[in-house]
């Protein structure tokens, strides 16, 4: 187990300074002189200067690349080009609106997936399958967008039951909160959701046949205790492992969601920094992704060796 | 080295293994279906110049937002008073070439590199940790590195989505790779000398194609819904160039006045996809081995 960890600890690092490499290449790939790019509307010669000499731009790309590690490792993403307010100021009002986002879709997705998934494999060839199927494939295939443009047009204007965008932070009111935010996340969630249905119904039949859950059957145990106690608990490492492979996905959904909806989130601030050329914002954006990624992953496979001792022994036996 | 040919005796099961998957195909009616509803929305999309009852930007300022049904105008016109139609046709054909420009450089790159990861035990690790790279930069996040670099553009889309779709191609390949590697007739064509590149392209990679066209068959209508992500936000085909998407952003700032507008292209990159992944179950389930007896 300490090995298999060790091993995914050195991986995650190694990718985190590759990450970081990319990131740091790509900015210095944008056409042109960088520090005109870093500069925006100011490019008198002091100016440029100043952003040579804080950049280190004048320096060997390696000095630079050391620099510029140093400076993400203390947070310091520079200042937007747009705003002139320091991009970690910027990412701090913006984060907590997107996590709290996910995180309300992932529960969402979990409870609808494994609930959907579970009366799929139990009823199996009955309509009940078939109709969990279908919905699971519509899942898998609507643009969630246009579920969010449809939402906004039949629910939120027609009705009136949601606002159609705008948020109110959790703390000031956490009512106006939800009700903000709990469209967006079931939108947000349905694709995840599709996923999580189609894995649980896949591994609840693989784990109905299994001999285990025939003698929990044998031994008289009703089948709500067999399939709450010996399936079911199977769909909890099913959801687990789906939210890593998925994380990208979901934070790719984040963006559009939030841009439909008009939430001011990491996403929003994503998409208005590229379109305004936002040079500092967009390198902090991708570096951040990148960071989140390996890093809840790795957490992931953490939980995971937790639950599932199987790995840890395949792991080690690697 | 002595060229190995294969004995009639092999290459005849896989024949008629062909033949099997497809008569396991037609029988399936979703299958069916999926297919004629695939032909018909890409020969639609192929014609459109030709069947499309208006040029795409054909603008109408006199019948702007007029509702379906309106003669000449099947499914309405939008705030320029384009005919939606014509403008659906040729954003399926956007639709579809982004798609398949995703997928093919997704294969290009991921195939050899998911064969490499397979047979040679040394270059695994090296392609697992540019794997996880990859992995690391959502299609979203990496559409908006290239866009700031490089612009947005549908090339530049395409290459976002199919580079996000290389670790998945690897990830498959590379399993594959591993199995048929261990089976006998590799090994007999290593005993006999052959080169590994030989063995890579005449025994691993035929024998690894039906995995890759099931992922090909996933990948393909992820890779429409992730065009049709990036032009709605403005980071993909760009107006007035016609493509879902885009129709979807313009009508949404209508969306109270001309819903249809807002509708109807988001249901036609619906049905792409679910006819897409329809059929890619359909074929997985036909060229699943289990199902041969």
């Amino acid at each position: 187990m300490a090995r298999y960890l060790l091993t995914r600890a050195w991986h995650s690092a190694l990718t985190l300074v590759l990450a970081s490499v990319v990131v740091f290449l790509g900015i210095r790939a944008l056409p042109g002189d960088p520090a005109l790019a870093l500069a925006g509307e100011d490019r008198s010669p002091e100016a440029l200067a100043a952003i040579r000499a804080e950049y280190g731009l004048d320096r060997p790309v390696l000095v630079q690349f050391g620099h510029y590690v140093e400076r993400m490792v203390q947070g310091d993403f520079g200042t937007s080009i747009r705003t002139g307010i320091p991009v970690s100021d910027m990412l701090r009002t913006a984060l907590p609106v997107t996590i709290e986002l996910s995180v309300l879709a992932i529960v969402i997705a979990a409870a609808l997936g494994v609930g959907a998934g579970v009366v799929a494999a139990v009823r199996r060839g009955r309509p009940a399958e078939w109709a969990a199927n279908f919905l699971a494939l519509v899942g898998l295939s609507v643009p969630h967008f246009w579920l969010g443009l449809l939402a906004i047009l039949y629910l939120s204007v027609a009705t009136g039951l949601f606002p159609a965008s705008g948020f109110v932070p959790f703390f000031e009111d956490p009512v106006g909160n939800l009700h903000h935010i709990i469209l967006p996340a079931l939108i947000l969630g349905t694709g995840l959701a599709a996923i999580i249905m189609r894995q649980t119904r896949s591994a609840m039949l693989d784990s109905l046949s299994a001999d285990y859950v025939r003698t929990a059957k044998a031994k008289g145990l009703s089948p709500r205790a067999v399939i709450g106690r010996h399936a079911l608990r199977n769909s909890l490492i099913v959801v687990v492992t789906i939210v890593g492979l998925q994380l990208g996905g979901l934070i790719s959904g984040a963006v559009v969601t939030e841009q439909i909806f008009g939430l001011p989130g990491f996403g929003k601030m994503t998409i208005d920094a590229v379109f305004q050329r936002d040079y500092p914002v967009i390198q902090a954006v991708v570096l951040l992704t990148a960071t989140a990624y390996i890093v809840i992953n790795f957490l992931v496979d953490l939980v995971y060796s937790l639950i599932d001792p199987r790995i840890r022994v395949a792991g080690d036996a690697a | 080295m002595t060229v190995l040919t294969v004995p009639e005796a092999e290459t005849n099961p896989s024949l008629t293994r062909r033949t099997r998957v497809f008569r396991r195909l037609r029988r399936n009616p979703l299958a069916v279906i999926s297919f004629v509803v695939l032909a018909i929305a890409v020969a639609v999309a192929l014609l459109a110049p030709w069947i499309a009852p208006h040029a795409v930007e054909d603008t109408d300022f006199g019948s702007i937002f007029s509702p379906p049904g309106t003669p000449g105008h099947l499914l309405g016109t939008d705030d320029l008073g384009r005919d939606v139609l014509s403008r659906i046709m040729y954003g399926a054909r956007a639709s579809l070439e982004v798609g398949l420009l995703a997928v093919l450089t997704a294969l290009v790159i991921g195939v050899p590199l998911g064969l490499a990861a397979g047979y040679f035990r040394t270059l695994d690790a090296i392609i697992g940790r540019f794997t996880d790279l990859l992995l690391a930069f959502p299609f979203l996040i990496l559409a908006v590195g290239l866009a700031a670099i490089r612009g947005a553009s549908l090339g530049n889309a395409a290459v976002a989505i199919g580079i996000a779709q290389i670790p998945g191609v690897i990830r498959v390949i590379r399993s594959d790779t591993l199995r048929l590697k261990s089976l006998d007739f590799v090994a007999a064509a290593v005993v006999d000398g052959a080169s590994d590149l030989w063995v890579l392209s005449r025994h691993i990679l035929p024998n690894a194609t039906s995995v890759i066209l099931v992922q090909a068959t996933v990948a393909l209508p992820a890779a429409i819904l992730g065009e049709a992500v990036l032009s709605f936000l403005g980071l993909g085909i760009q107006p007035p160039d016609p493509s879902l998407g885009t129709m979807l952003a313009t009508a949404q700032q209508f969306a109270a006045r001309a819903p249809w507008a807002a509708t109807l292209p988001g249901l036609v990159i619906m049905i792409l996809a679910l006819t897409f992944n329809v059929f890619g179950d359909a074929l997985r389930d036909a060229l699943d081995p289990k199902g041969d007896r």
